[in-house]
């Protein structure tokens, strides 16, 4: 079975969370999303995860969520990286804050390591069809859950999405970028988690 | 060795805000009075990489957290604890329970017993061994020891039977 999915662009789809934002949210990005964001702007409150051990980005949200209630925490992952934590939903829907909004995009494969299938891709798997991740956070518990693969229903949609009461799910179905490389560190990672704190304690919480 | 309530009363006077981890058959002992110490939160996660992810969250966002788990999940959060404890450098203080270091009966030969300490030797975590009920402070002495000098560290308390 093929794989017929409509698709956005990563960029597409990472410029219209750069436009929505808040400034006090905190974004955290993983891998390909992590690169484009880069791109994009980082702002004070943001954490590219560079360097990162794959698929602890909603983990680390997860904690961010809990320790500042009353923020925003917005995490953008990706599919293989969603594969490698999937207990993270759980542990998510576990603890309920309401105030964290974990966006997965969706490619279907390792783009920086060659666009190699993941496990979940229809392409990939003995019964052809992909692994229902909208399916899957609806499961764990998650409070709102959405999916969009038109850029401009996304773009239409996004506010209501940020609004939504918390744990909030949304799958973005995206088109692997040709050719992808890994997101390049923005600096010395210590250096970095001392003034994300610093900014992130200073403030409301 | 300890009670749940030596273990939640420690831990809040330690300043703990947050406990992250997973159960086993002495650590899950402990849980009951975790979640009924009004300071502290327990944060139950479904694998231990996750519980150093969780913890890393937790400190950025100003609160103290603590992870909690068994040294087989220690083996397991392999990864995670490189990225959190080294590339990020974030000093976060973990309680790991060692299996089958007091008695065997269970797991004759457990190759816990063979790998937990060259292991945390290996991933450079400064741990003090716990073999005795009478070393509960010594645990809030390393504890101290480490969050003043910004570091990782480890408390590792011998467990029972698996």
């Amino acid at each position: 079975m093929s794989d017929h999915r409509e698709r956005m662009t990563l960029h597409d789809a990472l410029a219209t969370l750069h436009r929505a934002r808040r400034a006090d949210d905190f974004v955290i990005t993983s891998m390909g999303a992590a690169r484009e964001w880069m791109v994009l702007g980082a702002g004070p409150l943001d954490l590219p995860l560079v360097p990162s051990s794959m698929g602890t980005a909603p983990s680390i949200g997860l904690g961010l969520a809990l320790a500042q209630p009353h923020r925003r925490i917005i995490v953008v992952n990706g599919d293989g990286a969603m594969l490698m934590n999937l207990g993270s939903l759980v542990s998510i829907t576990a603890a309920a804050p309401a105030n964290l909004t974990l966006i997965l995009e969706d490619n279907s494969v390792y783009e920086v390591t060659g666009a190699q299938p993941t496990p979940g891709a229809a392409g990939a798997r003995a019964d052809g069809a992909n692994v229902d991740f909208e399916a899957i956070a609806r499961a764990c518990g998650f409070r709102s859950v959405f999916r969009f693969g038109d850029a401009a229903r996304w773009a239409q949609a996004v506010d209501e999405v940020l609004r939504a009461e918390g744990p909030t799910f949304v799958l973005l179905d995206v088109s692997p970028v040709p050719g992808a490389v890994g997101p390049k560190s923005p600096g010395p990672a210590a250096a970095r988690a001392l003034e994300l704190r610093r900014r992130l304690t200073t403030g409301p919480a | 060795m300890f009670s749940g309530a030596e273990i939640a009363a420690l831990f809040t006077s330690m300043g703990i805000t947050h406990v992250v981890g997973i159960a086993d058959s002495t650590l899950g002992q402990w849980h009951p009075a975790l979640e009924q110490a009004p300071e502290l939160q327990l944060i139950r996660v479904c694998r231990e990489g996750e519980a150093w992810a969780v913890a890393a969250g937790l400190y950025l966002g100003g609160a103290t957290p603590l992870v909690l788990i068994q040294c087989t999940g220690f083996f397991e959060s392999g990864d995670s604890l490189r990225n959190i404890l080294h590339d990020w450098k974030l000093p976060i203080f973990a309680v790991i329970g060692y299996r089958s270091f007091l008695n065997q009966s269970t797991l004759p030969g457990d190759t816990c017993l063979v790998f937990t300490e060259p292991v945390l030797d290996a991933w450079k975590l400064e741990y003090r061994l716990i073999k005795a009920p009478e070393q509960l402070e010594e645990i809030r002495a390393h504890y101290v020891a480490c969050r003043d000098t910004g570091v990782p560290g480890v408390a590792l308390v011998a467990e029972g039977k698996a």
